[in-house]
């Protein structure tokens, strides 16, 4: 890396440009310093082998039940996660119109009376970016121009990873490019299922270069992945191929993000972050559409990682509905009277 | 703040529970008139009552009447007058009733739980998750065992009233621990609570009474010390339920002694919470959560010893601080709350001397920097670092939310480190290794075993300890029997046998070659300690022979050879089968000898004489037969689990056998302790010894290993109570005069060995409570295993 990039990526989260972050009780948040990976250490794939799916299972069965967040709190945990929020479109009959749209959404989350209710002032919560596919790349970068909202590419062949790799890469620099700075990848669930670690780190590897700037999110696609294990080894090695973020899902498998996948991805992190000193992001993605299933991620965050893990340069949520779920229960918050999914903007 | 400043702060906030309905509940409610009696609300005979405090403000909730001993006489006239009527309901009105108080406390669940933690201040998610469903299930999952009980339990009916005394630690759960079996079982029961939270046990009358529950059948009083010492004490009840500390457990096992009550106790502990280096660490620290900062660590369960494998211990013991510092302590009705106060400012005071006399004894105690609150008896999560296994805190039980730490080197040190304690009640094991985790969890002493989870409960898995963590199981098929007893016991009283008079004649009547009986210990024949003998008489009052007179070192020793012998507890089942089958064939090759030898000494008609030594060699070859049968039982939990509930054996275990039929008497109830893998330490007719000294040939030739079993000649009310006494003797079987059986279980208490005796009754063998049958289930201990799953 060099020395430029470098005082890029001290400077901020994202290496395009900083994304809004809080100081919490006026203190400076530690500064993301980007994941420059490491050597694929087979020795410690060895040691993060011990995972307990019963034990996590009652872990987090319990975690959201130790945790309530109400009132006041609750609505500024539920802007929150609009702040974090990837919002997505990933459909197969997307279209350049559909996509402006849902970009002018993420300009305009919050009608003009949430934000009078909530008093937020001049204060603008947004999504943190807005999710698509490379033809749509373009067409968002123009829409979102001057708000600060990132724009991410799925790419290599999303959702399955099962293309060449020659044109998994060239998919990536494309989308760079076109002006996307962060890039989620899919891994071809292949090599995790036979254990063919080294080759899953070559690919990120080169992954993570053609990336350049852009910021690296690897989808571990765990609905396939059978097991925590493989959930928590296929975070190691992306981590150590210099993974910025680790995403469950890809939305497109029978299984999505659940939170025991989420807790072995942390937990990860966590243990990526002791031995190398390394924050990584994560994003859970996929079948997250209800505000109160939000919270139970951001609890799950701020007791395993903390309350650093709770900004937009260190954990998103892949969503598309959960936006109008939470503008309902905002309203709820400040009238009282349960609210309609139709009295909010569609994105 | 505004939402804006929320919005960075990202704090939890309070998220109180609201008490109002619970406040409305104690508001309309007379606790002059708590005592439930005979379906009635009484005031205390004397007037008198007690303060019940709220141990998050120390403010008073409640003025409750306080039961005299005439108030628990009242409570037991009221169960016995409705014990006949409840043992013959039926089962299916049992279970209707059982069904309907279950569903009454599951509509009212939310009151419950707000009550409990405003009774006792364990934190509101752990009443409203944990302790209010248990013990909903409790009583639908008896509901099931009391319809079924004369299919699933032949040969056994109710036993009685029960009295059952309980702690403040989960007021609730422990009372459905307790009422739901008694129900189910057909007994009636006068129950009380702890002074410091009587509140959900006067709810759950309520319950009672709406759910149709007889009058009588359900007693609560609440009182302390006066009370529970009536219950104990009172010559009408017929089984006692404790669970509470050791020391008043053995107070109660003494007070119980030759009454012929049935006593189950459920103490305390100091269990073990052990990681080995292949352990999923991050989910061990959660363990550790639920293990030692559950209920502020006041679970007579909580794995407050953490043993550590040195490869892993730094970073283990970094990960415990980093989540204690996570905890949150606070309000219990506050939903975020992780840690609330302790009980009262008792308890508070035990504690906090606790941790200071274990940090004088060399131990490092840790604690996270989190603010308390102003009020209410609060203790911070406590790790005590570089325990000592003798410092205070690795030895006593804290009651309290403090983690003594060790490191060890190997499994089997780790084994050894979590058995060096005299309580037994449970441990925790975490490993990926199933190879490693089922090796582990049979040798250690303990009740239950959670492998890779810790304090995981359900009615339809056994609870309950070894050594002095008490004895009974609480929950399913186990538990059901501690209410139980078996049908037609024999009612006889054990004959008295003074043995016949000495004729004139003075010598020996044996064969031609001077034979010396010894004692058998070990596997060897040895002479006794004090190289005493006694002279046995035949029937005629002639000197048959001379036999050793062992005393206390003898019996010593033979504990000892007992305890030394590994070869028969860990032999195959079938192996012992096998030992068995050929020391009954090796009897009946010496048949006509052994018959001749009882006939002459007990004067038995030959036919009655064969007929002792024909039924020996039956129940023997039974014995071998049942050997590897008795087999445990995998219950179901509501989890992704199996709980494994083990048939092991006792362990040491000291047989008085009775004076009458010499032969029979011996080998009946030591053929069943060998079987289940018991080593034995026997004492055979004092009148007639000479058969067990005849024996021991018999189990030489027959691969019996040494120390397997041990012969102790002597004077049968002397060596019992030094059997008792022995705190490395397991369980003991007494069969003989009332006196004996009363000192036997008074001076069992000192180790609260597992004892069974006759009362001073004959054993009605084959029958009641001595058929084959019991006394494979008298000679196991259940330990249930919890092993969840799931990749």
């Amino acid at each position: 890396m060099n020395s430029k990039t470098q005082a890029n990526l001290a400077a901020g989260g994202a290496s395009l440009h900083a994304l809004p972050r809080a100081e919490a009780h006026g203190r400076a948040m530690e500064t993301v310093v980007r994941n420059p990976g490491m050597a694929l250490d087979a020795g410690w794939l060895e040691a993060m082998r011990h995972v307990n799916r019963s034990a996590l299972e009652r872990r987090v069965q319990t975690l959201a039940k130790r945790r309530s967040i109400k009132n006041d709190n609750q609505a500024a945990w539920l802007l929150r996660s609009i702040a974090l929020m990837d919002l997505t479109t990933l459909n197969s009959n997307d279209t350049p119109e559909r996509v402006r749209r849902l970009c002018a959404k993420a300009r305009n989350p919050l009608s003009a009376e949430l934000r009078e209710g909530l008093d937020l002032g001049d204060t603008v919560i947004r999504p943190a970016a807005v999710c698509v596919y490379h033809p749509f790349v373009a067409t968002a970068v123009e829409a979102l121009e001057g708000t600060g909202i990132h724009v991410a590419a799925v790419s290599t062949a999303f959702p399955h990873g099962l293309a060449p790799l020659r044109t998994r890469l060239e998919e990536i620099r494309m989308s760079v490019a076109d002006g996307a700075g962060e890039i989620d990848v899919v891994i071809p669930r292949g090599l995790v299922l036979g254990q063919h670690w080294q080759e899953l780190y070559d690919e990120v590897v080169q992954m993570r270069e053609a990336c350049g700037e852009a910021h690296l999110k690897v989808i571990l696609g765990t609905g396939d992945l059978s097991t925590l294990r493989n959930v928590t080894l296929a975070s190691m090695v992306a981590m150590m191929a210099g993974a910025d973020f680790i995403k469950t899902s890809t939305g497109k498998e029978s299984v999505n993000a659940t939170l025991p996948v989420g807790l072995a991805m942390v937990r990860a992190i966590r243990a990526y972050r002791e031995r190398t000193g390394y924050l990584i992001g994560f994003k859970p993605a996929g079948g997250i559409s209800t505000a109160k299933s939000s919270l139970d991620w951001l609890v799950l965050m701020k007791e395993e990682l903390g309350r650093r893990w709770l900004e937009p340069d260190l954990f998103r949520f892949g969503a598309s509905s959960l936006l109008t779920d939470i503008e309902r229960q905002l309203e709820h918050h400040i009238s009282g009277r349960y609210s309609a999914s139709y009295r909010h903007a569609m994105a | 703040m505004n939402i804006l400043e929320r919005y960075t702060a990202m704090e939890y906030g309070p998220a109180p529970e609201s008490r109002s309905e619970a406040d409305r509940w104690i508001a309309g409610r007379d606790f002059s008139q708590a005592l439930f009696i005979d379906g009635k609300w009484k005031k205390s005979s004397s007037g008198k009552s007690f303060k019940v405090v709220e141990p998050s403000s120390g403010k008073t909730l409640a003025e409750v009447a306080e039961a005299t001993a005439a108030d628990v006489d009242a409570a037991v006239a009221a169960a016995t007058r409705a014990a006949v009527k409840w043992k013959n309901a039926g089962g299916y009105e049992r279970a209707r009733v059982l069904y309907a108080i279950g569903r009454g406390m599951q509509r009212n669940a939310r009151l419950f739980a707000v009550l409990e933690s405003i009774d006792n201040g364990k934190p509101i998610r752990e009443s409203r998750d944990i302790d209010v469903p248990l013990a909903v299930r409790h009583f639908i999952h008896h509901a099931g065992w009391a319809q079924r009980l004369d299919n699933q339990f032949p040969g056994y009916e109710a036993a009685g009233v029960v009295g059952q005394i309980i702690p403040w630690n989960f007021p609730l759960l422990m009372l459905a621990w307790k009422i739901a079996p008694a129900l189910a079982a057909g007994c009636t029961v006068v129950l009380k609570p702890a002074e410091f939270t009587p509140l959900t046990s006067i709810l759950f009358a309520e319950i009672c009474e709406r759910a149709g529950v007889p009058k009588g059948v359900v007693n609560i009083v609440q009182g302390g010390p006066e009370a529970g010492t009536a219950i104990v004490e009172h010559p009408d009840i017929a089984k006692i339920a404790f669970t509470g500390s050791s020391e008043v457990g053995k107070i109660i096992r003494r007070a119980t002694a030759g009454t012929g009550k049935k006593l189950s106790l459920e103490l305390g502990g100091k269990s073990a919470f052990m990681v080995f280096e292949d352990a999923d660490l991050d989910s061990a620290v959660e363990g550790l959560v639920d293990g030692i900062w559950f209920n502020q660590g006041q679970v007579c369960c909580a794995g407050s010893r953490l043993l550590v494998q040195e490869g892993v211990a730094d970073a283990f013991v970094e990960k415990v601080k980093t989540r204690m510092a996570r905890l949150r302590i606070g309000d219990p009705l506050d939903k975020n709350t992780d840690i609330g106060p302790l009980v009262a400012p008792s308890q508070l005071e035990r504690v906090t001397g606790l941790v200071a006399e274990g940090e004088k004894q060399g131990a490092t105690c840790w604690q996270p920097e989190c603010a308390l609150p102003a009020q209410g008896y609060f203790y911070r999560p406590t790790l005590a670092l570089g325990v000592a296994p003798a410092n205070i805190l690795a030895q006593e039980e804290v009651f309290g939310p403090v983690l003594a730490t060790m490191t060890f080197r190997t499994t089997d040190e780790a084994v050894e480190l979590a058995n060096n304690t005299r309580y037994g009640l449970a441990a925790s094991v975490w490993s990926e290794s199933l190879n490693l985790a089922l090796d582990v969890a049979p040798q250690l002493k303990a009740g239950v075993v959670w492998i890779n989870g810790t304090n995981m409960f359900d009615a339809a898995c056994g609870f309950g300890g070894y050594r002095e963590s008490g004895f009974g199981r609480e929950g399913g098929h186990e538990g059901m029997f501690e209410y139980l007893v078996a049908s037609g016991k024999s009612r006889k009283k054990a004959p008295a046998l003074p043995g016949p008079k000495p004729a004139e004649t003075a010598a020996l009547v044996e064969g031609p070659i001077d034979r010396t009986p010894k004692l058998f210990i070990g596997g060897k024949q040895v002479r006794p300690d004090g190289n005493y003998s006694s002279i046995v008489l035949d029937a005629k009052g002639r000197p048959a022979g001379e036999a050793g007179l062992g005393n206390r070192k003898d019996i010593r020793d033979a504990v000892a050879a007992a305890r030394k012998c590994t070869a028969w507890p860990l032999a195959t089942a079938y192996n012992r089968s096998q030992v068995l089958y050929f020391l009954a064939e090796n009897l009946s090759v010496r048949a006509d000898e052994f018959a001749n030898r009882l006939s002459t000494l007990t004067g038995a008609t030959a036919k009655a004489a064969a007929a002792e030594v024909e039924r020996s060699i039956e129940w023997l070859f039974a014995c071998g037969g049942m050997a590897d049968k008795v087999e445990g039982r995998v219950h179901n939990p509501p989890a992704r689990a199996v709980t494994l509930a083990l048939n092991e054996p006792v362990g040491v275990m000291g047989i008085m056998a009775p004076t009458a039929e010499p032969l029979f008497g011996l080998v009946a109830p030591l053929g069943a302790a060998l079987a289940m893998g018991n080593t034995v330490v026997a004492v055979p007719s004092e009148t007639w010894p000479l058969l067990a000294t005849d024996l021991y040939q018999v189990l030489e030739t027959s691969d019996v290993p040494a120390g397997a079993v041990n012969i102790v000649t002597g004077r049968a009310a002397e060596l019992s109570k030094v059997l008792a006494q022995h705190d490395d003797v397991d369980g003991l079987w007494c069969l003989a005069d009332a006196e004996t059986c009363r000192t036997a279980e008074l001076e069992s208490a000192g180790n609260l060995k597992r004892v069974w005796t006759s009362g001073g009754y004959a054993a009605d063998w084959g029958k009641g409570d001595a058929t084959l049958d019991a006394l494979l289930r008298r000679a196991v201990e259940v330990k249930n295993v919890w092993v969840p799953y799931g990749d």
